[in-house]
């Protein structure tokens, strides 16, 4: 089973933006929620870096281990969702988050905080594939029409890379070593560092 | 004498009450999801079930993204 990560390549983002735009047109995302955004390190300066940045999707998801009302789950290809109907806009799982995923609409009277909003690797939510639910809630569901992430497949450069982790991990090796630089890949460590939640030790492993 | 002994054993009890403290360090365990079930990608009217037509098409759009096998070297 494809466990589907994101891989940002910074040697080749060129601050387009055509993720987030992606993202955002794909979904019908609300003013003022980022599912996605670009961030520049040293904007400006020589040698400066860019890289997409969303929800990864964490192997050991910190906001899975915060939520005190249980609304996030794991797919079965390692996709973190969760229930926006469960969701009591808390924000601790803004808090937990190391790449500031979690979103809050703030269009409610006197600035009220909605339900948590997030990217979803394009795969919808709790609610049957393809309704008007789904779609209002989590946005469309394009792992169920058998394609990628939007912001991933609009990349211009494929500096955003998405997907079953093998391949991509593979297309990024290929590429680090064509072009002999480059080989850090921003949050990887981060999201993936850890093991996945329940799985068995390696063997041999030491606690 | 009788109550210097009994003043004793309460403050033995007391004392020893400490020993029994528990560690104030809280053990987290892993909720359980409380929300709706999910279905499975392919259980969608694109794919009605058919997994490997499913997984199919993802390793396709997977291996779409890397450019040096699209691009023909001469």
């Amino acid at each position: 089973m494809a466990r589907m990560k994101f891989l940002c390549d910074a040697e080749r983002c060129i601050e387009c933006n055509g993720c987030v735009t992606a993202c955002k047109n794909e979904h019908e995302v609300p003013w003022g929620v980022n599912r996605r955004r670009v961030v520049t390190l040293n904007d400006g300066l020589p040698g400066e870096k860019s890289i997409s940045v969303a929800c990864m999707h964490c192997s050991d998801a910190p906001c899975m281990a915060v939520c005190p009302v249980d609304c996030f789950y794991k797919t079965s290809e390692g996709v973190v969702l969760h229930d926006k109907d469960l969701c009591i806009g808390c924000g601790y799982c803004f808090y937990a988050c190391p790449f500031g995923a979690p979103q809050f609409p703030q269009d409610g009277a006197f600035g009220l905080r909605g339900k948590m909003d997030k990217c979803t690797f394009c795969a919808g939510g709790p609610e049957a594939d393809h309704s008007n639910a789904e779609f209002k809630k989590y946005g469309r569901n394009r792992l169920a029409e058998g394609k990628l992430p939007a912001c991933a497949e609009m990349c211009s450069t494929k500096a955003l890379l998405g997907g079953d982790s093998d391949v991509i991990a593979d297309i990024y090796r290929n590429r680090v070593l064509k072009r002999g630089k480059g080989s850090e890949v921003w949050g990887w460590g981060t999201a993936y560092g850890k093991p996945e939640k329940g799985a068995a030790p390696p063997a041999g492993a030491k606690s | 004498m009788r109550g210097f002994l009994i003043g004793g054993a309460v403050a033995l009890s007391l004392i020893l009450a400490g020993c029994g403290e528990k560690q104030p360090v809280t053990v987290y365990k892993q909720g359980q999801y409380q929300g709706k079930p999910d279905q499975q990608p392919w259980d969608s009217a694109a794919f009605k079930g058919d997994r490997a037509g499913w997984e199919k098409a993802i390793k396709a759009r997977n291996d779409g993204q890397n450019e040096y096998t699209r691009v023909v070297s001469n």
